[in-house]
């Protein structure tokens, strides 16, 4: 393989092409070939091979398989009710509104339930943090409700006990702490459950000598004691992104994560949505991007930045930007990153202030949390009490602090120094191996909860199922401590909402709604607080490499790292998955020294090498990775990895814990760290799939293929069909066909597209697609039906980024049709490429023709037909496939298959309306990028997209006629603006 | 030397020759005969259940309609195995002591369902909804026989695909009013007739797609 340099991709690059990846970037006929051998590893068998004994006993199991075909099936059971519930319709779901949270903050859902049975999520659409979209991780806390690996029983000391045992243990030491006062201890996450907030302080008041301490690994300190600078006293932001015309972030990932980054995604994109002769203006997004963000992939203007310069830019941005601001005074958002230090969120609060935006897009309300407090410090002060001899006894809620805690608190040695404690936990975990009583902690859809959204909207959390597995809620625990044994949680959240005046018909009403209307916090008069001179900072200058520690943003800070849906989940930007690597610049990939040799290897996006990462003395190794637009002299490292208890998904060997490298003192990293190439190993396999199953990005002719339609909003008005003209031909051998009734199809904007990928865990959940693990990922058989393309244009230092969604494409004139030897796959009468599974024979002709390669191939018997606790969660209206067998898209064809039904079923009008029948992808699209519906209604949503002149099929040329289109991605950069320096 | 074969060896390799072609195809004539047969089919079977509930005694002797019992056949794809509650609406009162009704009684009193066998079992990969075809004017004896002359249930039809597609082809030979769906003894006067108006009536569409029944 030919040597490059840095150069030689800048080159590359200043064509002005697409690129998926360095990879591509640097092999141009290398990577050809590996695009067109689609399954290029296809003849490797699993890991474990066959051996002869291992075939005489298969062969013998189906003989006497054989054997017994030929009898009569056994019997089926079917198990009706003793007295069947009100309300329930034998075969068809109910839906309940309830509310699920990360890090305390809620969003509304609403759970669909089979007969008892939940099944799938969808976002609440009157939940004001929702708005009916849904993350990927709100989307796999169904696979996380039934996971076999959760803890099961008590445990005392490891062995199985009793809840009523450990309750009798907990009776010495509550006394003990009544007569002594001092010495017993709580330690939950971030609680934002009036209820729970409620029994802790009556927890505390019988208690006078206890005391809370609260701790979360990915919390947001920085923020809360940047307001409480800027404000005198903890409150909360709630932003308008609807109402900005200009937004600016300082390395923010507001459209990805944190409280409220549904709502926000899909405020900010609804100033984003092009439509001809409607839209007159959009909104504006500059990026200071720190690592590789969502929100920095959408900007209009991004550049890349090291950590410690934020602050700088807080306090003096660029003079293009601040001209853009003044002239939206009133209307544009500045909004600081979790990250950052509590002085920019200061800065930045006191800059809104000055443009007069809070009050009118940023609203500051009373804080969302119970009791708001700088968790660090609250941890630090644990350990100092502990290290001191002060702790009696120590109940945790919630959260694995052996694990998370930074790594210079020691926290696993204090810990051990407690004579009792107790751990509330999802997972027998790291922590809970340490403790004398663990208590399985039940998931968010089998208790009795209440919490708060991103704007303190109230949701009363309803359980779906009873516990599956002997889980105890933290208000039954709070609830034994305080003496109230009987109290249900049912009865804890109902007494208090009871006493604060609600009744039958209020309480009613707001399980059926989701939320308590009007119980969104009020806005508060602030007066902002001088801001304090520069430079008093924690973090200033930071020379040499910095590590960067951010949450992964798909298991974030390790707690979803047993759920294989999260895990196997290529991430939004880097396209890797069952794994952390160490994101780096291509710049300094080549500064730190690697000569050309390696750097080759290090830009295959197959492999990559391992490099120690030594930050203030401690060592972590991982795999490097070139990530393009990444800030030079960075390392971003992802948390949540390396879990050595808590599941078979999460251990052992998924990834690298980074906590040991994460101080108090600097907990999303700092300047100082070193990286030495790990030498003499062989290329590392990193299972990264952004170029499996590749579209061909050259035509037969060499030419590059139009994949990404995009251009500025100015050039737009000027030319709305972006400087392209339809003019393929619709010649085919074929008869066209006939579409009288429905005609289904699907538009993108791929201008709103973030990338979170929650329409890719959606259809997981809703089409039961199996994972196949990390070697076969790396082996490109992911069966994902769904899949986001990450497309880069420019400088590999900096370039533009574009996500497209890529489900099947449902062509009327489907190439994959006409070579199936079986007609496992056809065309139905509205028009989608039937798949039917059960003539399906494994040919994957169908896949090698497909020019979009949406195919995907069970090579092995991937879906878990044995694990009993996995089987009530599928899809009972979804065939699980099995091995030798193709899968793809089906535009969620059961969904389309009820609505026609109950539409006929109505009489008269026999026509499904638009709206009633939506694919799972787009119901889940926090910014309602994917459009579903029925182009031969003409008054359809999807019909209008049809016609917008940013309209386009993806390989027209190729005259497949595809049923999903894109819309072209549409910027907004400023023109005073040149380049992106 | 002597022929090893005699003569008429020639005759026999070429009737074994030719006969092999009409073995293979009888093979296959038997095989694909056992495959549509009640061996596989299960058709006309009849299984053992915890009561041997009689439809032929609630249906045809007390005139029972099926919705009683079925109570979800209109408004869902699964038609609705009654709960325990519902026997017990009338054995509560009737019978309340009979021996064979024992299985029912202790359910209710333990709350522990009774386990039915199911009759009817569809072949992997297809979904069916009842809803539909009970709206569309299909009668429950069109496919499920007639139940009420049932002491033990069987599945009446052979729910082969064939079978299915015979009514998805030509609904006009089945399809009957829809205030006759329920009635058992049902015997059109015209079908010939009749079923081309009730098909443009009750707009009957001809679904063969795959993707119909297969997802």
């Amino acid at each position: 393989m030919k040597e490059l340099t840095l150069n030689d991709f800048r080159k590359r690059a200043e064509g002005g092409g697409l690129y998926r990846s360095l990879d591509e970037l640097a092999r141009d006929d290398d990577f050809i070939a590996a695009v067109e051998r689609e399954f290029p590893q296809q003849a490797l068998p699993l890991e474990r091979g066959v051996d002869r004994r291992d075939f005489v006993k298969l062969m013998s199991s189906s003989l006497a398989l054989a054997g017994l075909a030929a009898c009569n099936r056994p019997a089926e059971k079917i198990v009706p009710y003793v007295s069947q519930p009100e309300s329930l319709i034998p075969g068809r779901p109910l839906y309940f509104a309830t509310a699920l949270a990360l890090g305390g903050v809620g969003a509304g859902v609403l759970v669909e339930s089979h007969m008892g049975r939940p099944t799938k999520i969808e976002g609440n659409p009157d939940h004001p943090s929702s708005l009916g979209g849904s993350d990927a991780m709100m989307q796999a806390a169904i696979l996380g409700l039934y996971d076999p690996d959760r803890a099961q029983v008590v445990r005392h000391l490891g062995e199985i006990a009793t809840w009523s045992a450990f309750l009798a243990a907990l009776q010495p030491v509550l006394k003990d702490a009544k007569s002594n006062g001092a010495g017993l201890r709580l330690l939950t996450q971030t609680i934002t459950s009036p209820t729970l907030g409620a029994q802790i302080q009556q927890l505390l008041a019988a208690y006078p000598g206890m005391e809370w301490h609260q701790w979360e690994a990915v919390s947001r300190d920085n923020v809360r004691e940047g307001l409480r600078m800027a404000f005198g006293g903890y409150t909360n932001a709630v932003y308008h992104f609807d109402k900005a015309n200009v937004v600016v972030s300082l390395d923010s990932d507001f459209l990805a994560a944190g409280p409220g980054h549904l709502r926000y995604a899909r405020d900010f994109t609804s100033r984003r949505k092009v439509r001809h002769g409607q839209t007159a203006s959009m909104n504006r997004l500059y990026s200071f991007d720190c690592g590789a963000s969502s929100t920095g992939s959408l900007a209009d203007h991004r550049w890349p930045v090291r950590p410690s310069e934020i602050e700088g830019l807080a306090r003096a941005l660029p003079a293009a930007i601040m001209k853009d601001l003044e002239a939206n005074r009133g209307a544009s958002i500045v909004i600081a990153g979790d990250d950052q230090p509590p002085i920019v969120h200061t800065v930045v609060m006191a800059l809104n202030q000055a443009l007069g935006n809070i009050g009118s897009t940023i609203t500051i309300t009373d804080p969302v949390e119970v009791a708001p407090v700088n968790q660090l410090e609250s941890l630090r002060q644990l350990v100092t009490d502990i290290n001191a001899g002060a702790v009696k006894a120590l109940v945790m809620l919630g959260g694995n602090p052996v694990y998370d805690a930074p790594a210079d608190f020691n926290f696993h040695h204090a810990l051990t120094k407690v004579p009792f404690r107790a751990q509330l936990s999802p997972y027998y975990d790291e922590t809970s191996m340490l403790v004398h009583w663990h208590v399985p902690e039940v998931h968010a859809l089998e208790g009795w909860s209440d919490v708060r959204g991103h704007d303190g909207t109230i949701s009363i959390v309803q359980p779906l199922i009873a516990p599956l597995y002997n889980g105890r809620s933290p208000h039954e625990v709070v609830g034994a401590m305080i003496g109230g044994l009987d109290q249900s949680p049912y009865d804890s959240v109902r007494a208090y909402w009871f006493a604060k005046g609600a009744n039958e018909q209020s309480w009613r009403k707001w399980l059926h709604d989701g939320q308590i209307a009007g119980s969104a916090l009020p806005a508060r008069q602030v007066a902002i607080a001088p801001l304090p001179p520069a430079g008093e900072g924690p973090r200033s200058g930071g020379e040499g490499l910095q590590l960067h520690i951010r949450p992964d943003p798909n298991i974030h800070d390790g707690r979803f790292a047993n759920n294989g849906w999260l895990q196997e989940l290529p991430k939004p930007q880097t396209k890797i998955c069952w794994e952390n690597v160490a994101l780096i610049s291509p710049k300094t990939a080549n500064d730190i020294g690697y000569d050309d040799e390696k750097r080759s290897a290090l830009v295959n996006e197959r492999s990559t090498v391992r490099a120690d990462v030594t930050y203030r003395g401690r060592k972590v190794r991982l795999p490097l990775w070139v990530m393009p637009g990444h800030p030079d002299g960075v390392l971003t490292v992802y948390l949540g990895y390396g879990r050595t208890y808590g599941g078979k998904v999460a251990t052992p060997e998924v990834g690298v814990n980074i906590y040991p490298v994460r101080f108090s003192d600097a907990m999303s990293g700092g300047a100082g760290a070193e990286i030495a190439l790990v030498g003499g190993e062989d290329a590392y396999p990193v299972a990264c799939t952004q170029e499996h199953q590749s579209i061909n990005p050259k035509d037969m002719y060499g030419q590059e293929r139009e994949i990404i339609r995009a251009g500025t909003f100015a050039e737009y008005q000027r030319d709305p069909h972006l400087g392209h003209k339809e003019h393929h031909g619709d010649e085919s051998m074929y008869p066209p066909h006939v579409y009288k009734n429905h005609a289904w199809a699907m538009v993108i904007d791929t201008s709103v597209c973030t990338g979170c990928n929650g329409c890719v865990i959606a259809c997981q959940a809703e089409n039961n697609i199996a994972i196949v693990g990390k070697t076969e990922v790396h082996r490109e058989r992911e069966l994902h039906w769904l899949r986001i393309d990450r497309y880069f244009r420019g400088e590999p230092s900096n370039p533009e980024v574009f996500h497209q969604p890529v489900p099947c494409m449902q062509c009327e004139n489907a190439p994959c049709e006409p070579v199936c030897p079986v007609e496992a796959t056809s065309h139905s009468d509205d028009g989608l490429n039937d798949m039917t599974y059960n003539r399906c024979v494994g040919t994957r002709y169908c896949s090698n023709n497909c020019p979009y390669k949406v195919r995907r191939f069970n090579f092995f018997h991937y879906a878990d037909y044995d694990t009993p606790a996995l089987k009530p969660m599928r899809n009972p209206d979804v065939t699980i496939r099995t091995r030798g067998v193709m899968e793809k898209c089906t535009y969620c064809v059961q969904r389309v298959n009820e609505a026609k039904i109950e539409a006929e079923k109505r009489g008269g009008n026999q026509r499904v309306r638009d709206g009633e029948v939506t694919t799972a992808c787009a119901q889940a699209c926090p910014t309602e990028a994917i459009v579903f519906g029925d182009m031969n209604d003409k008054t359809s949503r999807v019909a209008a997209l049809k016609g917008e002149p940013a309209h386009y099929a993806l390989l027209a040329e190729l005259n497949t006629r595809p049923r999903t289109t894109y819309l072209g991605t549409i910027r907004n950069p400023n023109p005073e603006i040149k380049g992106t320096s | 030397m002597a022929q090893i074969f005699h003569r008429s060896a020639n005759t026999l390799s070429r009737v074994t020759i030719f006969g092999a072609v009409f073995i293979v195809a009888f093979v296959l004539w038997v095989i694909g005969g056992i495959v549509r047969s009640p061996l596989a089919t299960d058709q006309g079977i009849e299984r053992e259940q915890p009561v041997p509930f009689s439809h032929q005694h609630h249906v045809a002797g007390l005139g029972i309609d099926c919705r009683y019992c079925h109570t979800s056949v209109e408004r869902s794809s699964f038609a609705g195995i009654p709960p325990t509650q519902t026997c017990m609406n009338c054995h509560s009162q009737i019978w309340t002591s009979a021996d064979m009704l024992g299985p029912v009684r202790a359910s209710f009193a333990t709350g522990k369902p009774l386990e039915w066998s199911r009759v009817h079992r569809l072949p992997d990969f297809v979904h069916f909804n009842h809803s539909i075809h009970v709206y569309k004017g299909i009668g429950c004896a069109s496919c499920h026989g007639r139940i009420d002359k049932m002491a033990l249930t069987y599945q009446a039809a052979p729910l082969t695909m064939a079978w299915c597609l015979d009514c998805h082809r030509n609904p006009e030979k089945y399809v009957r009013p829809r205030n006759q769906v329920f009635n058992m003894a049902y015997v059109p006067v015209n079908q010939a007739k009749l079923g081309p108006e009730l098909v443009r009536e009750y707009q009957v569409q001809k679904l063969t797609s795959c993707s119909t029944c297969h997802y």
